[in-house]
């Protein structure tokens, strides 16, 4: 008998106590009656209208900012790998990706109004000088698309840094192969490219999913409470419990811990699938 | 190829383009305090504001405390683990991952619940308490970027064999750690530092639930209330968190190579 594991006890504990026993509390809590019985109640009290239009608003953002984000990232990342730009261009362009991809929350939110808000610098040059009000148009930073725009600030750059070494992984020789077959460019990435990229494509997809799901800094610094995603919802609930019922509080929170938990389980199968190939 | 080249040059100018836009938008808009004519008012009102020099001594102190406990806690772990429980490893990467799978809310609501005034450990019943409960929640979100930090540091190294040689000069655990061990892994410990200082620093989930007067949600009230001074706010944010990443960049040169490479 070892005792090894003794030495992991101090982290064991610590993650029990920070991680595991507060996440167990809501998930436990969202299936408790307010005197501790077992209920289903709560969460069938989150299929109502208010509370599904939040999370339906909650999924398109997410889902549209992780496809962007995944579109534009693998778009930049193939373009200074493969795309034959001058080498000097790849390592200033990652180092940005991670400042951008840690530059969330708040200030974030402060940036975009000073840009595209009301009186941004990009709203009063194309207002005064190609005369385009976009706000007239109905853009609007406090909305789904604004709120899209914002996030993609992060997301491209995660997905730039996700993608770079799946891309990286790509050799030359299949190129040739595909080419001294016969195969023409297009053929090359729909036959042979894209089948062994798209694990890592799509698992790039579900982290940018959970990342923006899970988001709640920048939307409140955004819209403040104007704009009823999840993340702002729960956060009103903790604050006051708008919702008037603590139990329905944990069960949203649940909601949250499931959607973003199938995202990263899908990220997570397929980045061991796409490993496969990449050696 | 030529064509290759074009579409090439044509998407990185359009990210460049969305990436410089809004810098260049929130650094314009900082300077428009003073009718007429540009100034550095906005930042003069911001750094002159006593609660901006206490939240963001608090949010420093508060970064400083989670990267000396994430430091105590990841690195003789993930040591022990390499060398000790090869096969805790799958089960230590998916612990380490959880926190990028629960929502930073979701995690601070457990909190408040399990830790509130009636509890068993009523954390959030003293200022010092909530501070420290804080902390550890800073120290969870850290957990994924550190851990995998020191870990990877870890693999450039031959633990096994440097803690023999440890031991067998009569060096006990305390000092394999502190005099062999960390000196090793310094680099990679100090890339995690830096990241968890880029996140602590402005976090604002946590440090507004649990109501403490941390530099986010400063930076949050400030965004409520005034115009000018958010801009100057988030020019400062940008520039710590580009700091950050330049250290990264610059420490990561002194890593050691991997065994292999080194002939």
């Amino acid at each position: 008998m070892s005792f090894a594991w003794l030495g992991v006890m101090p982290f064991l504990l610590f993650a029990l106590l920070f991680l595991i026993l507060p996440t167990m509390k809501i998930v436990v809590g969202s299936f408790q009656t307010n005197e501790g019985g077992f209920t289903l109640a709560n969460i069938a009290n989150l299929f109502q209208p208010s509370i599904l239009s939040a999370y339906w608003i909650s999924i398109r953002i997410s889902l549209a900012s992780a496809l962007l984000g995944c579109g534009f990232g693998f778009l930049v990342a193939w373009a200074f790998v493969l795309g034959g730009l001058p080498g000097w261009i790849r390592s200033p362009l990652l180092t940005f990706s991670g400042v951008a991809s840690n530059f969330a929350g708040v200030p974030l939110a402060f940036a975009f109004l000073a840009t595209f808000g009301r009186l941004g610098l990009v709203t009063l040059i194309l207002r005064d000088w190609f005369g385009i009000n976009i706000y007239g148009l109905g853009f609007n930073l406090l909305s789904f698309g604004g709120l899209t725009l914002t996030y993609l600030f992060f997301q491209i750059p995660l997905a730039i840094l996700i993608i770079t070494p799946a891309l990286d992984g790509m050799r030359r020789e299949w190129r040739e192969a595909a080419a001294i077959l016969g195969a023409s460019g297009f053929q090359y990435w729909r036959i042979v490219a894209f089948p062994i990229l798209w694990p890592s494509l799509l698992g790039t997809f579900a982290l940018l999913f959970a990342n923006s799901f899970g988001a709640v800094a920048t939307a409140y610094a955004l819209t403040g409470s104007s704009l009823s995603i999840v993340p702002i919802l729960l956060f009103a609930q903790i604050r006051g419990d708008v919702l008037q019922d603590p139990h329905l509080g944990y069960a949203l929170a649940f909601g949250m811990i499931v959607v973003t938990g199938i995202a990263n389980g899908i990220y997570i199968w397929l980045r061991a699938r796409s490993e496969r190939w990449i050696k | 190829m030529r064509t290759n080249r074009i579409w090439s040059w044509l998407f990185v100018a359009l990210a460049i383009a969305y990436f410089a836009l809004p810098l260049i938008g929130t650094f314009e808009f900082s300077l428009k305090m003073r009718r007429a004519a540009y100034s550095l008012d906005a930042y003069a009102v911001v750094l002159g504001d006593p609660r901006f020099q206490q939240t963001f001594m608090y949010s420093v102190l508060m970064a400083l405390a989670t990267i000396a406990v994430g430091v105590l806690l990841v690195v003789p772990t993930a040591y022990w683990v390499r060398l000790k429980l090869p096969h805790w490893r799958p089960f230590m990467e998916f612990m380490t991952l959880l926190p990028l799978v629960i929502p930073p809310i979701v995690i601070v609501f457990g909190y408040i619940r399990l830790y509130n005034t009636s509890s068993w450990l009523p954390l959030t019943g003293s200022a010092m308490g909530t501070n420290v409960l804080l902390m550890f929640g800073y120290v969870v979100l850290a957990l994924p970027y550190m851990y995998r930090a020191v870990d990877t540091g870890l693999r450039a190294i031959d633990v096994a064999t440097l803690t023999e040689a440890a031991q067998s000069l009569g060096a006990g655990w305390v000092t394999i750690l502190a005099r062999v061990i960390l000196p090793n892994v310094a680099v990679a410990v100090l890339s995690g530092a830096f990241l968890t200082f880029a996140i602590v620093i402005g976090e604002f989930v946590m440090a507004a639930l649990l109501s403490r007067p941390a530099f986010g949600p400063y930076m949050q009230l400030l965004g409520a209330n005034r115009a000018y001074e958010p801009a100057a706010l988030a020019v400062i944010a940008f520039l710590i968190t580009w700091g950050c990443m330049a250290l990264i960049q610059v420490v990561s040169r002194f890593a050691p190579k991997p065994p292999e490479q080194l002939h």
